[in-house]
This record gives C-alpha cells, structure tokens and sequence, in this order.
C-alpha cells in the first residue's frame, strides 16, 4: 500500500488539521514510511481470533442517578479561549 | 543528601533529622542550578511546593503523618494538578492552568508528599527521546549530547540527577521502562486498571497507565501503594482489596522460575547490552533463581499493531484539543472549521500530527478490518503468548531497550527507527502486564543500561521483590551522574 498526496488531503481533512501544499510531500513520505512498518502485520493469520479491544474484561459499572458533581462553571470557562455570559464562543456556524 | 532513596529520607523525617522545608529547599536549590542545562522541568513553583512542604511538616508534628509524608516528588506534565501550568509537553496546553487534580495528584497530596515541579516529557507522550517536547528536549544526565529516552524523560532525567528522590510517569508503549533504561533508574508501570487514568491527559486510553520512577525497586513499591486504588471516575479502573506492594520484597528467590523470551534473545540483541543481560541472568541464578526459555512468537508484531491502536485511538482522544474550551486557539480564521484546522495545525507538534493521521486513516471507512481489527486480533494473539508463556514461570526477563541512550538528533529525521527504540516494550502494553525496568550495568561509553522484568496480571510485588533482591547483591541502581 502507497498514500498518494490525495490521501494525504484527505486523512489531514479528515483529522482536522490543515496541511500546506509544501507538507504534503514531507507528510507522504513518513506516513508511506509508517505504513510499511504497519504492513507487516498482514503477513499474520488472525482467522477466528477474537479481536482484543482492552486488557481486562471490563463491564461499564452504573451508578445512582444522582447528582455527583459540583457546579464548577466559572473555574472551567475560566480558562476557555473565548465565553460569554457562561457560553462558550465560536465562529457563527448557522447563518 | 540528594543521593538518599525515599526509604532513607521517610526515616530522617521520622527521626526528626530532617524537614520537609530543608528537603524541599535543598531540591529545588539543585533543580535551580541543574535545569539549566538539563531541561528536565517544565514549570517550578517553589511557593506552592513550599507551602505543601510546611503541610506536610504540620502534619508529621501532629502525628498525623504517613511513611512518606513529607518527602518530595516530581510529577510528570501530563498529570492535571489544580493551580499548575499543565501543558503535556505541548504548544496546545501552553496556557492551560489545570483546574483539578488528577487521582495520582490526589494520593500523592492525601500522603502529604509535596510536588517539586511539572517535568518534561514528549508531546502528548508521544516519542521515545523526549526530542518532541514543545519546550525543548531534555538531556540525559550521563552525557548530555545524548537522549534521556520518553517519553517520560524529564521524570526519568530528574531523579537520575538527583534533583528529585522519586517522579511520577506515564507508559503506552514503554514509556516509563525505556527512560529508567536510558537514565539508570527504577521505573514500573502497573497492571493496566491498578492506577486510575483520572486527569491523566489521555493518549492510547486502553495502553496508558501510571507508574512511578526512583532509584530503587523498593521505593516504587512504596509510591505503587499510594498510587494504586480504586477510583470510579475511571471506566477502567479495577475494584481490587488493597495491596502492600513491598510484601515481597524480602522473599529469596530461591525456586524462582524466570522466562527468557528466545525472541528477546536473539540477532537483534548484541553488544554490551547483552552483556549486562546475561549477567544479570547470572547473578539471579547465583541468587537461587532457575531460568527457562519460554516463546512469545507473535512479539515481532507487537510495533506494527501498535502503530495501529495506539493511534487510532490518539485520534480521538485528541479531538478535543479544538480551541473551544481549553488550550490555544489560533489568532485568526475565517469559519468553525478554518478555525479548528489551524488551531490544530499550529498547536500540535508533527509527530503527534502523523500519528493522529494514521489513526483518521485507519479508523476510516474501507480500511478499518484491514487495519484496525487486524491489529486488535494481533493484540489477542500477542496476549495469549504471555498467558502460555506464564504457565512455565513466574517472571519474564529481557532487556528494556535495544541499544542505550543515543545521540540527540540521531533518530529524529526516521520516525520508524524511533518507534524500534520500544521493541522489548510494547508488548507488555498490549497485553495489559505489568512490568518494569531496573538497572543492569554501564556500556563502554559509560551509559547506564536497563533490564526488563515483566510479570503476570496483578504480580507487580512478587517482580518488584525480584527486582530488590537483584539490587541488594548490585550497585549498579545506586550510581549516579557526576553533573
């Protein structure tokens, strides 16, 4: 397998990251170079082997449906790029 | 004094020999004069650490206090601790001040145990030299052109140099073993869910785990019993009874079953690196211990399924640094997504860029059984090896690291020859063990080199008793750097 420069487009739009024309070339070369390591693995024979997502057979633990944490708004926006009136602000998305 | 082991340090306080204030001041005085040269800390606060230490001294005098209260330590920076810069080695946290504690930061205030400073690490810990910190590398304290290892470098760095008698760290893929290998410390990393992932800046979330850093096998079983609880703020961590990691120590090892992985042993192994291993192996038979060669065949893939989960899972832990609610943001940009593509573009560094690449491209449509179930079937076959291998012994040795610390520099232009500095490491990730790294001897060039021990599940206090009993009868753990 060899990314071409579009699939480098697209993995960087994919991946929210803004990729100049000039670091595309650099992208594809260490990428290429990543995935040749990465290909070894297809050399292996995994039939019927049960994928491992974790190291421990983990159950999701439930809770009371009760209210556990404070109201730390103020600390948290504190340190947010840009709020108002306890909103966070970002660019207009919806004319 | 800055050669003590906590041990020594928790009897002065006892004794009423020392303070808190003294050891704190005469820590941060070396820190002063070190991190120049060594960049091992990325903030220092001595007010704040101070102010713990006078605590901490108040409570001692009450007869309220533990073992260990009192004694300093360096936390890694990609702990969360309330009031601190806590920036994870990267440009996107320059501005954070964190505000609450992460579960490690928690214990280690509840001992009374006051925080030196946030050391250095790579980006995100992401790097296996410390080279891709955004605040510069750090430099090993056994020659300084060369690399402290990573991730956890500046922790590794800093209790090397004695600036600090112990550091928390962190390890995904090896990154708390393979910097105690390059710096000639003590480092463990726990059976993955013993130490809660709570306000620890998230990489790989089913291969990170929290270890501690010191001088001696000894001392990290003293910090793993105040580390290691029960938190339910993290989905992964275990409901166990309490455990005294220093139970063991003092058991002999004679009877001792101890695995040599043949594929740990093999061409790839050479020099004075093998040296040391094998003389370690001698010594433990000396000690009464018998050796067995054990197999873990599907371990020569544990890099490539690595470079596959551990990215993929990158990708979308690191989704939430988009200059919302935290971080940097980029000063100028047109829309939503011109504003989250540059943010991103300018506050991450270009490892953890490639790696968040190849975690969107693994993880997207057309390409996610090749790559991402192919791995995670890897990941099982890489597991069950372990399993068989532990029906044979009770502990697996191999060294931590292929080659001891190399030149900064020498391995920054080739991000795959980087990623084989974690060869002996991995694995141990991917199965969730526990394992550690302790000292084994010196190269030619005088570089401390490192041997792994790797237990089964939940056998951290039988592999650190190993670990003791190897470091009662050597002295390579208690060398340290002339600096």
């Amino acid at each position: 397998m060899s990314l071409s420069a579009e699939d480098v487009e697209r993995i960087a739009k994919l991946a929210r990251i803004r990729v100049d024309a000039n670091e595309v070339v650099a992208y594809q070369t260490q990428l290429n170079g990543i995935f040749g390591l990465i290909e070894a693995m297809q050399a292996a024979d995994t039939a019927d082997i049960e994928p491992m997502s974790h190291a421990q057979d983990l159950f999701q633990r439930l809770r009371a449906d009760v209210v556990t944490e404070p109201d730390r708004r103020a600390a948290f926006q504190a340190i947010a790029p840009q709020t108002e009136n306890g909103l966070y602000l970002v660019p207009k998305v919806i004319e | 004094m800055s050669d003590a082991t906590l041990k020594s340090l928790s009897v002065l306080l006892a004794e009423g020999k020392t303070s808190s204030i003294e050891l704190c001041q005469d820590y941060l005085a070396r820190i002063q004069s070190l991190n120049v040269s060594l960049n091992a800390f990325i903030s220092v606060d001595a007010d704040k650490t101070l102010a713990e230490a006078r605590a901490a001294d108040a409570l001692r005098a009450s007869g309220q206090g533990g073992l260990l209260t009192g004694v300093p330590i360096a936390h890694k920076d990609i702990f969360c601790a309330e009031g601190w810069l806590t920036t994870c080695g990267s440009k996107m946290l320059s501005n954070f001040i964190s505000p609450y504690d992460a579960h490690v930061i928690e214990q280690f205030k509840a001992a009374g145990m006051p925080c030196l400073g946030k050391t250095n690490m790579d980006e995100f810990a992401m790097g296996s030299s410390n080279e891709t910190s955004f605040y510069g590398a750090v430099r090993n304290p056994w020659d300084a052109e060369r690399v402290p290892g990573g991730s956890s470098g500046g922790s590794a760095a800093c209790v090397a140099a004695r600036m600090a008698p112990a550091a928390t760290g962190t390890d995904t893929g090896g990154s708390i073993r393979q910097p105690a290998a390059l710096c000639g410390i003590t480092g463990l990393k726990p059976t993955y869910g013993v130490v809660s992932r709570y306000g620890m800046i998230a990489f790989a979330s089913s291969l990170d785990q929290a270890g501690p850093m010191a001088q001696t096998a000894e001392d990290c079983a003293l910090l793993l019993n105040v580390m290691a609880g029960f938190d339910a703020r993290d989905s992964t961590s275990l409901e166990r009874p309490k455990e005294d990691y220093t139970r063991s120590l003092h058991q002999p090892l004679a009877g001792l079953r101890i695995g040599l992985p043949r594929e740990f042993f093999g061409p790839g192994l050479v020099g004075d690196t093998a040296k040391a291993v094998e003389a370690a192996i001698a010594q433990l038979r000396k000690l009464g211990a018998e050796t067995v060669e054990v197999g873990l065949p599907n371990s020569n893939l544990s890099v490539a399924a690595y470079y596959v989960l551990a990215p993929a899972e990158a990708s979308s832990n690191l989704s939430r640094f988009d200059g919302v609610r935290y971080g940097y943001r980029t000063p100028e940009y047109r829309d939503l997504t011109d504003m989250y593509e540059k943010t991103r573009a300018e506050g991450f560094g270009s490892e953890v860029k490639r790696r968040i690449m190849i975690g969107a491209y693994v993880l997207s449509h057309g390409y996610y059984d090749a790559y991402y179930i192919q791995a995670q079937r890897l990941r099982r076959l890489i597991a069950n090896d372990f399993s068989t291998a532990f029906q044979q012994c009770d502990v697996i040795l191999s060294p931590t690291a292929p080659t001891t610390a190399f030149k900064l520099g020498e391995k920054t232009a080739d991000p795959v020859e980087m990623y084989l500095s974690d060869i002996y490491t991995i694995a141990v990730n991917l199965a969730g063990l526990p394992g550690m790294s302790l000292p084994c001897g010196f190269d030619a060039q005088g570089l401390p080199i490192g041997l792994q021990l790797i237990g089964n599940y939940f056998d951290e206090a039988r592999m650190l008793g190993v670990a003791h009993q190897y470091q009662l009868a050597t002295d390579w753990h208690a060398r340290a750097p002339t600096l």
